[in-house]
């Protein structure tokens, strides 16, 4: 039931109450860039790329709700720029290294890197040492890849009913903790089929023994855009598809 | 005798800690605060007995622990001594009578000393500038420090002295009231605002609020009558009155003398506030620098519960219940954002909510709630006592009343002044004799760097918005210098929440350090102005929006600070070929110019 409709760089999107205004776009085939949200977890707005102009006003698409008649624009040339440094700085702050990541081709941080037009960093890398934990039986953390989207923490928190991730630390030593005593991964109730493990946008969180199960040249963003992928990204994981 | 000291409040008995705060998750900062005070650490096995005892998933409480620079889970020692590190800190002379601490204690900063006896570092500003420097010693302010105090100090702990016996006159802080106003000048009866207040009734005392023009004190000016207006209307089952004393913006500290002297009148503001939007739960979150004030605050409290000020049917009006419980805050500037201090008050980490919805509809606990400055507070308890015409009349139109500065830095006369908005720069620095002012630092690092150029503007909310710093800075004061330290603190502050901030406030800071090494350029200059414009426009909350301030405006209006500092015109790389050779010469045990790269 539609409450309205609302002008997104020109084309008018319908709504329904309380939808917000990433989620009325991707339903009607409109993608904003954004890293943070998925379908079905609470919104958070961290990643802070869906920042769009609301009326002149600049926030985040995914917190804020679609209202009858306002003007939003997404994408400008200023917008996208801001949003390629955010890449750019999501890139330095942790280790990211493509072509020996099993999540290439299938990583929304480096579709949507590709999709912003990011042909290097620019930034100095901060090179962090950051802990890979491959204790669990069926799951490998890397945090070298983690960019604190929360995404696991929301999943596994409301949907799987197991708060096996949060956010330790302050500011940019923020770091993904899980929860058990001795901080293994392997310690804690997490299981393969957690709604957790598939919802990581990069590849810090990996299901073990499907590497390279889908070749690279096969994989989802190897086939079409991110913004052909709307609006539902279940199935998305590593080797999915 | 000194406050309660730090080191002997309680046993760490975990049970009976959780107990005294009900065992509530919501209560878990402060129940952090106490296991760290009685066992001098959060040790990570605690956090499994503490989870269980709360009843929430042991991560939440790391990620709680984790997130306060006062929560460690390795030991400090028997003395944790923490210099403040403001730059006006670092120009009282700091850094010497830190290494000169250092030396005398051996002990290396950062670490603890090899007896396990004490611990030397930094900590961000703590609301002591009119006395810096100054530390904290197992977390209770020492101010006015120098060569002697170091020496009184390194002789108390080399001889193990509990902190209880340490001469109170090591944390004696004097108020530093050098001009006072109807605010801070006038006596004040407790009670007098409720009476009057009663005598009109809830309603008409909002309308003197409203007719006052009051804005609120903590900077951004919101006007106070439209936030109690909007949450007395607000739906809710537990409308909550917060006061935040989390002052924690650097060089400021007029809460602090509100909270040790004129505790009555804010906590009346506080409940003139709760009988207009009809409160029954109030809270004060005393930032946690200000531990020392926390005992005196309690006691005012039980004064006024005794004097039937606070409780129930408060001076006789039947239903009027209302009291007050203090939060200590432990080391987060951000939690000075009120959605942040609401997180906080609630026991997680400090991270800004999205907004909407306000507090004003949805606060503490999902509750409606007023969250308003300590200065506030205090005006509008004098609001409702006297009347909004004498209010009104003082300041300019849009600014009215008066402003509590914080001055500090290169003037002769540090300290609070009440002065009447509109105010100038150079009115407020004739009265503190700064008589070689080069640049004021209005409303700290987040605020305005005013250059001698502009000393004719305005403190008021519609020129120079402030919530109170007043950072003088003299002619041989290198501005680049202050901006760096700001950098810093952004980068140490950031929560973490949200991207442009976690990783552009530490992009900025490794900037200006690059800068200070003598290898910047021009191209870096503009690398920090593109980084100060996405903050401004993508950041979640203030501390975001406001970080690269500093740098962008001494820039402007101290280019030569930034000028001598550039190594060419062009680019210069972040790292130092050479300098990435080092290991290898350690290695091969070769110095010679062989195994050298040839400077340019």
């Amino acid at each position: 039931m539609s409450a309205g409709t609302f002008t997104l760089d020109g084309r008018a999107i319908p709504f329904e109450e309380g939808q917000t205004i990433l989620d009325a776009a991707a339903a009607a085939g409109v993608d904003i860039p954004h890293l943070c949200h998925l379908p079905g977890l609470a919104p958070h707005g961290s990643c802070k790329l869906c920042t769009v102009s609301i009326g002149g006003r600049l926030g985040a698409a995914c917190t804020n709700r679609a209202a009858a008649g306002m003007t939003v624009e997404s994408e400008t040339a200023e917008l996208n720029a801001h949003r390629l440094t955010l890449v750019q700085m999501l890139f330095v702050e942790g280790n990211h290294f493509c072509p020996s990541c099993e999540k290439s081709g299938a990583c929304r941080l480096q579709e949507t890197a590709r999709r912003l037009g990011m042909t290097t960093p620019h930034f100095t890398h901060f090179f962090p040492a950051r802990d890979l934990d491959a204790s669990h039986p069926d799951v490998v953390l890397e945090r070298n890849r983690c960019i604190l989207c929360e995404l696991c923490v929301r999943a596994s928190r409301d949907v799987d009913g197991k708060n096996v991730f949060a956010i330790g630390g302050r500011g940019i030593r923020a770091r993904l903790i899980v929860n058990s005593a001795s901080g293994r991964l392997a310690d804690t109730a997490l299981s393969a089929n957690d709604r957790a493990v598939e919802v990581c946008p990069t590849g810090a969180i990996l299901r073990k023994r499907v590497g390279f199960a889908v070749p690279i040249g096969r994989r989802p963003y190897d086939r079409h855009d991110i913004a052909l992928s709307l609006p539902t990204r279940r199935g998305e994981g590593a080797g999915g598809g | 005798m000194p406050p309660e000291p730090a080191d002997s409040a309680m046993a760490c008995d975990l049970p009976a800690i959780a107990r005294r705060w009900g065992n509530d998750p919501a209560n878990l900062v402060q129940i952090l605060r106490n296991v760290q005070e009685s066992c001098g650490v959060v040790p990570s096995e605690t956090l499994d007995q503490l989870a269980r005892l709360v009843g929430v998933a042991r991560v939440r409480l790391e990620a709680t622990a984790s997130f306060y620079s006062f929560f460690h889970a390795d030991s400090h020692g028997a003395y944790e001594v923490l210099f403040s590190d403001n730059i006006i800190d670092r120009h009282a002379g700091k850094a010497e009578l830190m290494q000169y601490l250092c030396e005398r204690l051996w002990v290396e900063p950062g670490k603890v000393s090899e007896d396990g006896l004490v611990y030397v570092d930094e900590t961000s500003d703590i609301g002591l500038a009119d006395l810096a420097p100054a530390m904290l010693v197992n977390g209770l302010a020492v101010p006015s420090l120098d060569k002697a105090r170091i020496d009184l100090l390194a002789e108390l702990i080399r001889s193990r002295k509990p902190l209880a016996h340490w001469p109170a006159m090591l944390f004696e802080v004097p108020d530093n009231v050098r001009r006072a106003g109807p605010l801070l000048g006038e006596p004040f009866e407790p009670g007098a605002a409720l009476a009057s207040m009663l005598s009109i009734g809830a309603e008409e005392t909002l309308a003197r609020i409203e007719a006052s023009g009051l804005r609120g004190r903590g900077g951004a000016g919101y006007p106070t009558a439209a936030k109690w207006a909007s949450c007395r209307k607000a739906v809710g089952d537990a409308h909550c009155v917060v006061c935040n004393a989390d002052e924690g913006e650097p060089g400021t500290f007029k809460d602090r003398v509100l909270l040790a002297s004129h505790a009555d009148l804010v906590i009346e503001g506080m409940t003139v506030c709760a009988r207009v939007i009809g409160a029954r739960r109030g809270l004060i979150y005393l930032r946690g620098e200000y531990r020392n004030l926390l005992p005196a605050l309690g006691r005012t409290l039980e004064r006024r519960r005794a004097a039937g000020l606070l409780g129930t049917d408060i001076l006789g009006a039947r239903g009027f219940d209302f009291d007050i419980a203090i939060h200590l805050g432990a080391g987060a500037y951000i939690c000075g954002e009120e959605s942040a201090l609401i997180e906080s008050l609630e026991g997680k980490p400090g991270k800004p909510r999205n907004r909407p919805p306000f507090p004003d509809r949805c606060g503490y606990r999902g509750q409606p709630t007023v969250v308003n400055n300590v200065e506030t507070f205090a005006c509008a308890a004098r609001i409702a006592e006297r009347g909004a015409a004498r209010f009104a009349g003082m300041g300019t139109p849009q600014s009215t009343g008066t402003k509590l500065i914080s001055v500090s830095g290169d003037c002769a006369r540090p300290g609070v002044y009440e002065v009447p908005f509109g105010v100038t720069v150079r009115e407020v620095l004739a009265e503190c004799g700064a008589k070689h002012a080069h640049a004021v630092q209005v409303s700290g690092p987040s605020g305005t760097c005013v250059s001698f150029q502009e000393f004719e503007r305005r403190i008021a909310f519609e020129d120079l918005a402030s919530a109170g710093a007043f950072m003088v800075f003299s002619r041989e004061r290198d501005m680049f210098e202050v901006a760096r330290n700001f950098t810093h603190f952004f980068a140490h502050e950031s929560c973490g929440f949200c991207t442009p901030c976690r990783v552009g406030t530490s992009l900025l800071r490794n900037i200006m350090d690059k800068l200070a090494a003598g290898k910047g350029s021009p191209y870096d200059m503009q690398e920090m102005k593109r980084i100060m414009c996405v903050l401004r426009d993508m950041a979640h909350c203030g501390l975001g929006h406001t970080a690269a301030n500093p740098v962008v405006q001494t820039m402007q209006k101290f280019p030569e600070a930034y000028e001598r500092r550039l190594k060419k015109l062009e680019f210069e790389p972040a790292f130092d070929l050479d300098d990435a050779l080092e290991t290898a010469r350690l290695i091969t045990g070769r110095d010679d110019e062989w195994a050298h790269l040839a400077a340019d």
